[in-house]
């Protein structure tokens, strides 16, 4: 009892040491502390607003409470559907056409034997990753433009075509919008999935090609079953980004027209939408809060099966 | 058999050329239209072969200099305080967190982790950097929200920190009596140098491209305008840096801009810089996706 007792004064003592040698050091780290504190955690606090009638001058404690009200609201509208299948399709797209544009890319890579070739192409193909939506935006204006774009003036209507408006056809939309992400991010993924494909054991291919086996035997045969854990481990994570979508891609792209609502409304362009435009605060709440706590469960159940998948590769 | 070997190396670079040039070719028609003359781009729209070259575009975005020039200064002052911000936080927390007997770590290391997979989303966040920390129509409201701090950068920077510092040096420099604080910029910094150069990069591309604070944060003073929120103004109102302007000079030029141009022109404006630098950074880059790809 006495021994307990002393062992556990000495650890606290131990423990008090210690903080005392660290305390210049926990108030360095402070500023970040409460960094997260405002810009992370208080927010998160402030999902309960879904559940009352927000105004700005009664704050987020004084604002009255009302319920489901705003789910009401939200789900009254027809926006609420549009706004779910598009986020969920559009990444699903993104996932299935990315993923295989990628790792095409990345075997293709790998087969370039001159090192300045290789580094020119990887230097190249991301190029699109390095610059802004907005620029993106009028890259793609600069094509699509209905009065001067490159794809009415030069291509439409030399062809006897007339040219299309653009901005105004919804229905174009869904191929724009994942030709405009697909030409922006397979250069990154192709890069991760390249760098995974340089880490195989040579021995692998050298054993091949002792055996005669062709450099299409090569890939099928050992380049994609060696690359197919980090497929998988890659696909989970990006189901788990499921409820997300880059405003800037369909805010900024589409020029955010309202006659592409239809095929550009994502969960982020609605929340904008509703709280800065329509100033609509309650629906845009309600849809936020479903996105985060959405977004939360796809990320645990993601995690869970990553951890069965690959044990090293999960988040915790 | 050496035949099918080649043959899958040719056209292996073949399509790499093609989707390289894929890349290219939407910078290229930008900076073409930019430079063609407006008479021709109305009559032929934008194209890659300028019947006739023209620098009036530019020649209209040197009368607003004025406009144009500080949007450029506060990008590459947000750009800068942004990443110095950042880079000074974040190697502050990962520095604590790194020390293996350190009271607290797994509740801070939580702390951390726990933002990454749950937020609040962009509504509290809008409303508490608002309402409550008052940084709506500041310079403030470019540099903090969001951008200053990651907690994957933190977990990257701690564990670079526990694999690539020795234990041994640290608790050597322990014994000769050098201070924590003396640790981190003597032994830890010095051995971080690419992790560093890396994170602060990521950082440096986020605060230049951005263009989200400006939209929310900039509702009355779009004097405070980056290049980015410029640019995405103009892009509704080719008038923007008209209506904007103090000029007189740029005044005169009202009933004669060359609208078309000029939208390309200040995207290239806006791009240039990046595009020249790009070459010194590239190898950060790649290596920065590298790692940032497969967790994250």
């Amino acid at each position: 009892m006495e021994n307990k007792k002393l062992l556990k004064e000495k650890q606290r003592k131990q423990t008090r040491k210690k903080i005392k040698k660290y305390a210049p050091l926990y108030l360095c780290a402070l500023p970040g502390f409460i960094y997260l504190i405002i810009n992370n955690y208080l927010p998160m606090g402030g999902l309960i607003l879904a559940f009352k009638k927000y105004s700005f001058a009664k704050g987020i404690l004084n604002s009255p409470w009302n319920g489901i009200q705003n789910f009401t609201y939200l789900f009254g509208s027809k926006w609420a559907g549009i706004m779910f299948r598009n986020t969920i399709l559009y990444n699903l797209a993104f996932l299935f056409f990315g993923t295989i544009l990628a790792v095409f890319v990345a075997i293709l890579l790998n087969e370039v034997r001159s090192m300045r070739a290789k580094k020119t192409y990887q230097t190249l193909i991301l190029l699109p990753h390095l610059v802004s939506t907005v620029l993106i935006g009028y890259l793609v204006y600069a094509f699509l433009s209905s009065t001067n774009g490159f794809v009415n003036k030069s291509m439409l209507e030399p062809l006897g075509f007339a040219g299309i408006e653009w901005y105004t056809e919804a229905k174009y939309w869904p191929f724009i919008i994942v030709i405009v992400q697909l030409w922006r991010s397979f250069g990154f993924q192709s890069i991760v999935y390249f760098a995974t494909i340089i880490g195989f054991d040579k021995t692998y291919y050298e054993a091949a090609v002792v055996d005669g086996a062709t450099t299409w035997q090569q890939i099928t045969k050992i380049t994609l079953p060696l690359l197919k854990p980090t497929v998988i481990i890659l696909t989970i994570m990006a189901l788990g980004r499921m409820f997300a979508s880059d405003f800037g891609l369909f805010y900024q792209v589409p020029q955010n027209s309202g006659l592409l609502y239809e095929a550009t409304t994502t969960i982020d362009t609605f929340v904008y939408r509703t709280l800065m435009q329509d100033h609509d605060v309650g629906r845009s709440l309600a849809a936020g809060f479903l996105q985060s706590i959405l977004g939360f469960c796809v990320v645990m159940i993601t995690n869970a099966m990553v951890r069965k998948v690959e044990p090293d590769s999960a988040l915790f | 058999m050496a035949g099918n070997n080649r043959g899958f190396r040719i056209a292996a670079n073949i399509i790499m050329t093609l989707l390289t040039i894929a890349c290219l070719t939407p910078f290229i028609l930008l900076l073409v239209a930019s430079i063609t003359d407006e008479a021709v781009l109305t009559l032929n729209g934008y194209s890659f072969i300028p019947e006739k070259i023209n620098f009036a575009a530019y020649n209209y975005l040197f009368m607003s200099i004025n406009r144009i020039a500080k949007a450029y200064g506060i990008t590459i002052f947000v750009t800068f305080v942004g990443t110095t911000l950042n880079i000074s936080m974040t190697t502050a927390f990962a520095y604590l967190l790194s020390k293996r007997d350190l009271p607290g770590r797994s509740f801070l290391s939580f702390f951390i982790f726990f933002t990454m997979l749950f937020s609040g989303g962009m509504i509290p966040s809008y409303i508490i950097w608002s309402q409550y920390m008052h940084v709506a129509d500041s310079l403030l409201g470019l540099i903090l929200p969001n951008l200053a701090m990651s907690a994957y950068n933190i977990i990257l920077m701690r564990t670079y920190f526990t694999t690539n510092v020795p234990l041994e040096i640290m608790e050597a420099a322990e014994i000769d009596s050098c201070s924590e604080i003396g640790m981190l910029f003597r032994i830890a910094l010095p051995l971080s140098k690419p992790m560093l150069s890396t994170v602060a990069l990521f950082s440096a591309l986020a605060y230049w491209n951005d263009w989200i604070n400006g939209l929310y944060y900039l509702i009355r003073r779009n004097d405070l305008y980056s290049i980015q929120n410029v640019l995405n103004s103009m892009m509704n109102n080719v008038q923007f840096l008209k209506e904007n302007t103090m000029d007189a000079s740029a005044a005169k030029f009202t009933s004669q801009i060359p609208t078309q141009g000029v939208r390309m022109a200040i995207a290239v404006i806006s791009v240039v810089p990046i595009m020249i630098i790009y070459p010194f950074f590239q190898k950060a880059f790649i290596k920065g996706i590298v790692i940032g790809g497969v967790k994250g």
